[in-house]
């Protein structure tokens, strides 16, 4: 098995000490190893954010692009090239605010992806705004009366619209994070990972106060039921509940019949277009 | 011979669209230049829109404000275009309208020969071959070949259709029509701007295209999903412009040719992604195919007003250029341009077209495919040593490579960054620098750039200056003032940012020709080369700028 410490580099980490996202990207770390990949095999996007800088503090390729987008650059990594493990590293305001809209069109387009949202409840890089995840009453930088909309529940949203992997993990259980990242990131398709991200500087309450609240989700449940899966992504009880909550085979993998029936291998291992071709479509345009 | 211009109106959905695409083919099948273009309203059913289809025997791809021949399919038609008919002209139409006119009841004779409205298309089409002394017969193979797959019945109605209109036209043409196209041996590529910048992108090696649906930039998406299995071109509808633009940049990050297009309210969109091609340096080109604004403007008109939009587009300091092709051909060679700069840069080619542009039908003589070749930038990771995505270089143009084909890690990286790609802060030298070698491109690109082209400009007296689709109505209007006296010569751009080095004749009084109210490249011409304008010619009614136009208005401000 390959080490976690191929993944280091030398670059001075901007994160808060003590910051649960330092456990997350060594989470990250054990999982590629776990999975064998080498540092130019794996290609991490990202917007802007805290999260979003997380590409910077793992060898490896990255596009670190603007504030929301993450997830169309790598629609567009791997329209390009497959074989790249293409992973985004996001955060609840970068994936769910401004880039919402792309998140629930890559559910559709099931491009064969793996997105970790670092789900802190808040914009922090931005000092503390209420973020589409923030729960009703907490208070924020822009609303110090409490938040008064209702929160977003991605993970239901996206099992109902039939995303393939759908998984919760907490930066304060790592093990079971990086299993879960293991198993998001072998799953073909778009698998998608919301990672409970307590944060230790506008936060409302300490890591202490997630850690007892967060339950895995027992074995009894079959991630393969929808209606099951669903109800855990629902309850309401107060705990937060981690675990694979819906894993199933994935469909139609976006552009894949392209591949398979058109060019048979990555676009970008294709020969130069040849100017015959060209020629030839020209014609049509000439009538006779 | 003289141009012919046929002047096909009526209700959207009415049949327009079809006989305008049936009849410029099937002239252009007999050997003719055509030339067409199209206006129409935002909408799907009902207003008013018209086809016109100007036929010669040389290469005159400009539109013509009068008619010789209208077709109007309803009476309402009639009103509203019987004025652009010339003295010499003829009307078929549903009524009688004066001496030179062609009554036909279109739909009412469909139906009661052959039973359905719908044949009232073809009869018209009938009564416009007979008017303009085409060969029955090979037309009527055409009719043949569009409806063949509908069954012999709906063929020989149609035929039988055909024949009727051919026949009531002939009767009464004998006097007022005295067009004779005969075949000849000649032949033209008839194809619209937007299918031209398809096939250039195509042969740039494009292997990547997605857009988000907006008038009149669909055509090319349209175009390329029609032939991406032959061509191995992946397309991509994308959620919106924004999302568009960012896939193309990942592609073209992995290591592919990658576009997209749009128009101006989706341009607007794609503003931060042009900003984070020029950061990240990645090469990416868009497609500005313009109508007017501001915001949703006349969604099916044409104009040039989004060209300052253009160059001022994405914030912050970095280089991109912009090309504006004047033709089909030209559209189709500045495509292959686009896409070999954007790679050698590193950066942003916009090219801007617009709805004259994009939907009208050029006649091309030869495409001479072959004359502009994409070519690459190396890619071999042998000797590499060290890899930085953003070395500093005297050129500004770092080395790239592509993420996942060798050991070197492609690290790209929209906060300002170092060279290796990781963020900085450091502002003594890094941002600095980094700011420095990528304004360092500006240099050699200006250099890439090729000049504006000249047209009479020795003799001129006066000289026009102009940009992008307008060249075949200004060459027009040079040859209408020389008739008249004067000489008028022309600048014309099709390649204008970053705008190159260039020396305008001192001795000449010089006015704009552009489809925009503020003269937006003389603003920039003015700017970069201090030279004074007389005057502006701007046309800024959604319709395309024609010869007449021209003429008119030089006289009208010239005064
Ligand atoms: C277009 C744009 N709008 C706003 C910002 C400012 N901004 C940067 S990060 C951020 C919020 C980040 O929140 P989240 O994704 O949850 O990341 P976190 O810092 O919480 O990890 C905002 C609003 C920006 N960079 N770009
Ligand atoms: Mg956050």
């Amino acid at each position: 098995m390959k080490k976690t410490d191929e993944f280091d580099n030398r670059v001075e980490i901007q994160w808060c000490p003590g910051c649960p996202n330092y456990g997350i990207l060594n989470a990250l770390k054990g999982a590629l190893a776990e999975l064998g990949k080498s540092p130019h095999e794996i290609c991490l996007v990202s917007g802007i954010g805290q999260a979003a800088k997380l590409p910077h503090y793992l060898k490896c390729n990255f596009f670190n692009g603007l504030h929301g987008r993450a997830i169309p650059v790598a629609t567009g990594i791997n329209i390009a090239n497959p074989d790249l493990t293409t992973i985004v590293v996001t955060g609840d305001g970068d994936c769910y605010g401004e880039g919402g809209n792309h998140f629930i069109h890559a559910i559709r387009r099931n491009p064969d992806l793996t997105v970790f949202v670092h789900n802190n409840e808040i914009y922090a890089l931005t000092k503390g705004q209420a973020s589409p995840t923030t729960p009703l009453g907490e208070k924020r930088r822009l609303k110090m009366s409490g938040v008064e909309i209702p929160p977003i529940n991605m993970p239901a949203f996206a099992i109902m619209q039939d995303c393939s992997f759908v998984a919760r993990g907490f930066a304060g259980d790592l093990k079971h994070l990086q299993d879960i990242m293991v198993r998001s990131i072998r799953h073909r398709g778009m698998s998608y990972v919301d990672i409970i991200q307590p944060c230790i500087t506008w936060g409302t309450h300490p890591v202490s106060w997630y850690k007892e609240r967060v339950r895995r989700i027992g074995d009894d449940h079959n991630p393969e039921d929808k209606n099951s899966a669903l109800d855990i992504a629902l309850t309401k009880d107060g705990f937060i509940h981690t675990g694979v909550l819906y894993e199933v085979p994935s469909g139609n993998i976006f552009a894949s019949r392209f591949r398979k029936e058109v060019t048979s291998r990555p676009l970008t291992g294709l020969e130069i277009q040849s100017p015959e071709k060209i020629h030839e479509l020209l014609l049509k345009f000439k009538p006779v | 011979m003289d141009d012919i211009n046929v002047v096909i109106a009526g209700a959207a959905g009415e049949g327009v669209q079809t006989i305008g695409d049936l009849m410029t083919n099937a002239v252009a099948g007999q050997g003719y230049s055509v030339f067409s273009w199209k206006e129409y309203e935002s909408r799907i059913v009902g207003g008013s829109n018209s086809y016109s289809i100007r036929i010669g025997d040389g290469l005159k791809n400009a539109p013509l404000a009068e008619a010789d021949i209208l077709l109007a399919l309803n009476n309402k038609a009639t009103d509203k275009y019987k004025g652009i008919v010339k003295k010499t002209g003829i009307i078929i139409s549903v009524r009688k309208e004066g001496d030179r006119s062609i009554p036909i009841p279109f739909s009412s004779i469909a139906k009661k020969r052959f039973g359905e409205e719908i044949y009232a298309n073809t009869i018209a089409i009938g009564a416009l071959v007979s008017a303009l002394g085409m060969d029955a017969g090979s037309i009527k193979e055409i009719i043949r070949k569009t409806f063949s797959k509908k069954g012999s019945d709906i063929v020989s109605a149609n035929e039988s259709a055909f024949e009727e209109g051919f026949s009531l036209a002939g009767k009464e043409c004998v006097d007022m029509c005295p067009w004779k196209l005969l075949r000849k041996e000649s032949g033209y590529y008839v194809i619209s701007g937007n299918e031209a910048i398809a096939l250039g992108a195509a042969r740039g090696n494009c292997r990547f295209m997605t857009a988000y649906p907006m008038t009149p930039s669909t055509g090319i998406i349209t175009y390329l999903s029609s032939v991406q299995n032959q061509l191995g071109i992946f397309i991509e509808q994308a959620e919106d412009e924004i999302s568009a633009v960012n896939m193309a940049i990942g592609a073209s990050y992995a290591g592919i040719r990658s576009m997209t297009a749009t128009s101006g309210g989706g341009f607007a969109l794609m503003v931060e992604g042009i900003s984070l091609a020029g950061m990240t340096e990645t090469p990416l080109v868009i497609v500005l195919a313009q109508r007017p604004g501001p915001a949703t403007g006349l969604p099916t008109r044409t104009a040039q007003g989004d060209l300052l939009f253009a160059v001022h587009a994405g914030h912050g300091e970095f280089p991109k250029m912009i090309f504006a092709p004047a033709d089909p051909k030209d559209a189709f060679h500045k495509m292959v341009r686009a896409f070999n700069l954007a790679e050698e840069y590193q950066t942003v080619a916009i090219v801007i077209s617009d709805q004259f542009l994009a939907d009208s039908r050029f006649s091309v003589e030869d495409f001479e495919v072959e004359k502009t070749e994409p070519y690459f930038q190396k890619t071999d990771t042998s000797g590499v040593k060290n890899y930085r995505r953003y070395r500093l270089t005297d050129s500004g143009i770092s080395p790239r490579l592509y993420p996942g084909i060798s050991e070197h890690l492609v690290c790209a990286d929209s906060d300002e960054h170092d060279e290796y790609g990781h963020i900085t802060e450091d502002l003594v030298k890094t941002a600095p620098d980094m700011v420095k070698k990528r304004i360092a491109k500006l240099e050699g690109l200006k250099k890439s750039i090729l000049l504006p082209e000249e047209i009479a400009l020795k003799d001129a007296e006066v000289v026009f200056t102009g940009w992008g689709s307008t060249r075949g109505a200004i060459l027009e209007a040079l040859g209408l003032l020389k008739m008249d006296g004067i000489k008028a010569g022309l600048i014309h751009f099709t390649e204008l940012w970053p705008l190159p080095e260039y020396n305008f004749p001192k001795d000449k009084t010089y006015w704009s020709i552009e489809g925009n109210i503020l003269g937006q490249l003389a603003r920039l011409l003015k700017g970069e080369y201090d030279i004074h304008f007389k005057g502006h010619i701007s046309r800024h009614d959604g319709l395309p700028i024609t010869a007449d136009y021209i003429r008119r208005e030089f006289y009208e401000k010239n005064r």
